[in-house]
Formats: structure tokens, C-alpha cells, sequence
């Protein structure tokens, strides 16, 4: 697509403000529609569109296979390793209220903030493994 | 610590999954793998002790108390389960590196062994939890991961019988999801146990009656339940040695347990046999099952593929005792539950060393195999004898109680068919053993030698255990009597 400059120029332009708009809605979805699912197609979907302008090499210069590997098993281990603190803490598993037990909700809230921040990295990282999947079918 | 089993039992096996992927390096994952495995199966030793000191066991979720929230109930039968699955998963990867370095890219297990352990978590999730969407949800895990685990299998056959089997899989999964929706519409709960109670409320609503035909489809096409069995041969054939050895002692195991928890527990015996009459479908399916299956098997010229045909007969087996809904039928489906997936993982196991030897489980190829590896063949032997049902061996156990249960009720024919079968199965397991003792060795078996002891031994702990379990039943078919007749008293 060298050809196409308006299509490119956009793009560029385009893409902080997806990833932008994809952190809000992750930290938003406390107050209103949204949450770490919606979040991390948003995030993917800018990778996407970069790899559909731009050529899946250049995506898996920014996100290598790895590190997005690396990231899938975060974002698990930050949803699960949440539920093993509120155990460490005294409470049942994922019992957020253990998380400040002065204030319970607001270890729910913080409790809630952080899976969130989980299953969005690990949607996101998941979003863009399955792109450069398919499309570097036939490819190394 | 000790309030916490339920969940732990869980979340190790879910928590050293990611780990795999992040530590990566191969010695390293399988070492960190299956000592979680090990560990998980300590804590299900724990909570067995525990259920059977204490009465059941519950761990409310993040702290939600029970009909709101997710409960974790572990009553004897899931106690039980959950000791199966685990330690069958712990054996298995233990005998998984020498076998997997020759069926898997290196490269590939770490993710292997993540898979792996995420298929572990889903199975024991399915057996630990009272809830009924919580069943759905793990069972999806457990689907997905195995559906993963069967394409890594080296053939090119692996990944259509992989696709087969998640279409299938789907199928099935959204069956039962129906079948939960309907459930949860009616009574407007997930929790089995006050959904139990609520039912009576609202007798004889036909949106119960779809729910329950919808949810029982789908788990008996998990559960491979003849005529339903069309996607198990080829995964069971093209999977990797050590997966199938897993998901055969595994899997269709668990989906049993869904189908007792569901009948038995959350609708209730007098409502699923004496009113739904569903022995009418589950006896001629299992009979059926267990005469065409084992005669399927005795064709066979790959022998994982006829090990698979036997599965598929031997939860007909198990279909057979539940049918009957007397105590003795459901002691003799769940131990047998219990038994052949020791003796399947054990003789899956052995067919893993014959691969890793002769690159093949082609009958014709494993001529005079006895001759150069006997302890390989002398562990399928054992394991093949339990398949018939000879006294000594677990098998037995179960076969004995099945006929028990058949003429307890003055079932006749069954009781007949029941032994009859046992002949077929001693036909496809005498085929092998002929082949492979008195044969002279064939092309490939003249260079083979004997499996390294890696994976001999936890191929022979599973078939000394299935000899263990025929000798001391108290352990065995005790609690499968215990939990039976608790599921029969309708205690979800």
C-alpha cells in the first residue's frame, strides 16, 4: 500500500486515538459501559489496522511473537495472582473487600480495576496473536 | 490454609499454566509442570481425606455466599472424580517428556504443557464446582485445550480429527448451555443445589422437559455415548501419544460425572427414571454401544484406533449401570469410571512407548514386539486382561457389579449380553497379544528395544494400580457405593 499516502497519513493519525479511546473504556467500565474485553479488541483493532496498512512485518516489529506471548500469560497471572492476594490478605478467592479491609469497597473497586487490567492485556496480547496468525498463514 | 483446598485445587494447575509460557526454557516447563501436577494431586489426596472425615466440603467464591455467588461443593463422588483426574494428570506428564520430544516440535512444549495444564484445570474445575454455569464455563476450558492438544499430534490426520472434534465439542457445549439457559429461565437459579430444590415448583413445565433433553444430548455427545462416539476414534487416534492417554482417562470420565450430577443430582431420580422413564433411551444406547463398539474394535488394524472403539464400549459400560438407577448399577458405572480410565491410561501409556519404538501402532508392525520389549507388551497384556473383566484385575470389579445390579432386577439378557461382550473384548485384546508374543518380529520390531524406564514406570503405577484396585476394593468401589448411594438420596 506505498501507494495509497491518504490512506497511510490517516491511519497514523488514527491509531493513538484508538489506543486512547481503548484505555478509556478499560478505565471507565468501573462507571459505564465498557471493561477489560471491550478495551482489548479496541487496543488490538489499532494493531490490526496498522498491519493492514502497513504489512504484518511491521506489527511484529512493534509486538514481537514473544512479548505478545509474554503479555496472554500476564494478563492471567494478574487476574489470578489478584485472587491470591485477597487470600494472603484473609479473605476467599477474589474477595476484593480484603484488599482494604478498613474500606471494603474500595478494595472492591481496586479489586475490579486490577482484573480488569488483567483480561484487557490478555484480550488485547490474544486479539493480535490471532491476526498475525492468520495473516502470516503461508509465512514463516 | 486448610479452608482454602477447594480453590487451591483449582487455581495451582491454573496459575502454573501462564507460568509455562513465561519460563519457556523445555527442561525447565516440564519440571515446573508436572511437579504442579503433583502437587495438585496431593491437594486432591487432602480434600478426599477431608470430605470423608468432615462430610462435603464448600468455599464460597470471593467471598458470595451460596445461591447468589459460585459455590465450590465437593461432596464423595466429586472428591473422587477430582482424585482420578489429578492423578492421572500428574501420571501421565510425568511419563510426557522422552514420548513428547519424539511426537512434538521441541519448540512447541512449553505450550504444550500449558495447554496441558489448562485442560487439567478445566476437567477438575467441572467435578469441584455446585454451579451450573461454572460447568459450562470450565467445560469450555477443558474443550478448547483438548481441541489444541489433539492438533499437535505429528500426522496431518490430526488436525481434521481435531476440527471434527471441536465441531462436535461446539455441538455439544451448546446443547447443555441451552439446556442451562432453559434450567435457569424456570427457576432463576445457577446453583445446583437450590436449583434442586426449586424444581418442585414448577413440576411439569415442558420448558424443564427440553431443558433436561437438551442438557442430556449434549453431555452424551461429550461423553462419546453411542451412536454419538463419531468424533473419539480418529482424536483418540491422531493425538499425540500422551494426550491421548490423558483425555481418555480423562475426559469422557468427567462428562459421566456431569451427566450423574445433572440426572441424579439436580433433577432427581424419580423425575429422570420413574417419570421420564430414561432408561428406555440410556439401555438400548449402551447395549448397543457396547456390542457395536467392541466389534468395531476387533477390525481394527491401528491399535490406538481399537483402543478408542473400546472406549467408546466401555462407557457403554458405565451408560449401563447408570441406566439401571439402583444402587448397585450406579456403584458399578462409577467405579467402573473409576477402573478404566486407569486401564486405559494405562494401555494408552504402553501404546506411547511402542510409538516412541517402532514409529507406528500398526498391528502388522507390532509382530513379535513382546519378544523386544516385554515389559512394554507384559503392562499391555495386564492392561488388556482388565478390559476383559478377569478376576484379579479392576475390570472385574466393575463387570461384577454390573451383573450384580442386572439381576437384581431380574435383567436376564443384560446380565447374558454383559458376558457376552466380554468375549468380543477378549478377542480384539487376545489379537494383539498374539501378534505381539508368537509372531515372528516384524521389520521394524527387529531393531526395537525396550522403552526407557521414564516412561515404563508410570505406565506400570496406572496398570499396578488397576490391579491394586481389583485386589483392595475398599478404597476403590467403597466410596463409588458411598457416593452412589448419596446421589440416589437426590443430594445434588
Amino acid at each position: 500500500m506505498t501507494d495509497h499516502t491518504i490512506l497511510r497519513v490517516v491511519t497514523k493519525l488514527l491509531i493513538p486515538f484508538v489506543l486512547l479511546f481503548a484505555l478509556y473504556v478499560q478505565f471507565h467500565g468501573d462507571y459505564g459501559p465498557g471493561g477489560g474485553f471491550q478495551a482489548g479488541v479496541i487496543f488490538a483493532a489499532g494493531f490490526v489496522v496498522y498491519g493492514l496498512i502497513f504489512g504484518l512485518a511491521e506489527v511484529r516489529r512493534v509486538a514481537p511473537a514473544r512479548v505478545v506471548e509474554i503479555f496472554i500469560a500476564a494478563g492471567l497471572l494478574i487476574f489470578a495472582g489478584t485472587g491470591v492476594v485477597t487470600m494472603l490478605k484473609g479473605g476467599n478467592f477474589l474477595e476484593y473487600g480484603a484488599l482494604n479491609p478498613a474500606h471494603p469497597a474500595e478494595g472492591q473497586h481496586l479489586g475490579i480495576l486490577i482484573i480488569e487490567l488483567g483480561v484487557g492485556i490478555t484480550v488485547a496480547a490474544v486479539m493480535i496473536a490471532i491476526y498475525s496468525a492468520f495473516a502470516g498463514r503461508g509465512r514463516a | 490454609m486448610i479452608e482454602h483446598l477447594p480453590v487451591l485445587q483449582i487455581i495451582v494447575p491454573m496459575i502454573a499454566a501462564p507460568l509455562c509460557v513465561l519460563l519457556r526454557r523445555r527442561l525447565l516447563v516440564l519440571g515446573f509442570a508436572i511437579l504442579a501436577c503433583w502437587i495438585t494431586f496431593g491437594l486432591s489426596v487432602a480434600l478426599l481425606d477431608q470430605v470423608l472425615t468432615n462430610g462435603v466440603v464448600r468455599y464460597e467464591m470471593g467471598g458470595w455466599a451460596a445461591p447468589w455467588g459460585i459455590e465450590y461443593r465437593v461432596d464423595l463422588l466429586s472428591a473422587f472424580v477430582l482424585l482420578l483426574v489429578s492423578g492421572i494428570g500428574a501420571i501421565v506428564l510425568t511419563f510426557a517428556p522422552r514420548s513428547l520430544s519424539d511426537e512434538v516440535p521441541v519448540s512447541r512444549h512449553y505450550l504444550f504443557c500449558s495447554v496441558y495444564l489448562l485442560c487439567l484445570t478445566g476437567l477438575l474445575g467441572i467435578a469441584i464446582t455446585g454451579d451450573l454455569f461454572n460447568v459450562f464455563v470450565f467445560l469450555e476450558i477443558s474443550a478448547l485445550s483438548s481441541y489444541a492438544l489433539i492438533a499437535m499430534g505429528g500426522r496431518r490426520q490430526a488436525l481434521p480429527a481435531a476440527f471434527q472434534y471441536l465441531v462436535m465439542g461446539t455441538i455439544g457445549a451448546t446443547f447443555i448451555l441451552i439446556g442451562i439457559g432453559l434450567m435457569y429461565m424456570m427457576t432463576g437459579t445457577l446453583n445446583m443445589e437450590d436449583m434442586a430444590t426449586r424444581l418442585a415448583a414448577v413440576d411439569g413445565v415442558r420448558t424443564g422437559l427440553v431443558a433436561f433433553g437438551f442438557f442430556t444430548v449434549g453431555v452424551a455427545l461429550k461423553m462419546a455415548l453411542f451412536p454419538l462416539h463419531v468424533w473419539l476414534p480418529n482424536a483418540y487416534t491422531y493425538a499425540p501419544s500422551v494426550v491421548t492417554a490423558f483425555l481418555a482417562a480423562t475426559a469422557t470420565k468427567v462428562s459421566v460425572y456431569i451427566l450423574l450430577r445433572f440426572v441424579f443430582g439436580v433433577f432427581g431420580v424419580e423425575f429422570a427414571f420413574e417419570r421420564l422413564g430414561l432408561t428406555t433411551i440410556l439401555l438400548p444406547l449402551s447395549l448397543a454401544g457396547i456390542v457395536v463398539a467392541s466389534t468395531v474394535a476387533i477390525y481394527q488394524r491401528n491399535i490406538k484406533r481399537m483402543l478408542a472403539y473400546s472406549s467408546v464400549a466401555q462407557i457403554g459400560y458405565m451408560v449401563l449401570g447408570i441406566s439401571f438407577a439402583t444402587a448397585t448399577g450406579l456403584t458399578a458405572g462409577i467405579v467402573h469410571l473409576f477402573n478404566h480410565a486407569l486401564i486405559k491410561g494405562g494401555l494408552f501409556m504402553a501404546m506411547g512407548c511402542v510409538m516412541l519404538r517402532l514409529k507406528s501402532v500398526d498391528i502388522d508392525d507390532m509382530a513379535g514386539i513382546g519378544r523386544k520389549m516385554p515389559f512394554t507388551m507384559a503392562a499391555w497384556a495386564v492392561g488388556g486382561l482388565g478390559l476383559i473383566g478377569v478376576p484379579v484385575t479392576a475390570g472385574f470389579i466393575s463387570k461384577w457389579y454390573l451383573i450384580r445390579g442386572a439381576l437384581e432386577l431380574n435383567w436376564w439378557p443384560v446380565a447374558v449380553l454383559v458376558l457376552l461382550s466380554s468375549l468380543l473384548a477378549l478377542v480384539y485384546v487376545w489379537r494383539v497379544i498374539e501378534t505381539a508374543f508368537f509372531k515372528e518380529p516384524s521389520e521394524r520390531a527387529q531393531t526395537a528395544t525396550e522403552a526407557p524406564l521414564s516412561m515404563l514406570i508410570p505406565t506400570w503405577v496406572l496398570i499396578g494400580a488397576s490391579i491394586f484396585f481389583g485386589l483392595m476394593t475398599s478404597r476403590s468401589a467403597g466410596i463409588a457405593q458411598q457416593a452412589a448411594e448419596a446421589l440416589l438420596r437426590g443430594s445434588p
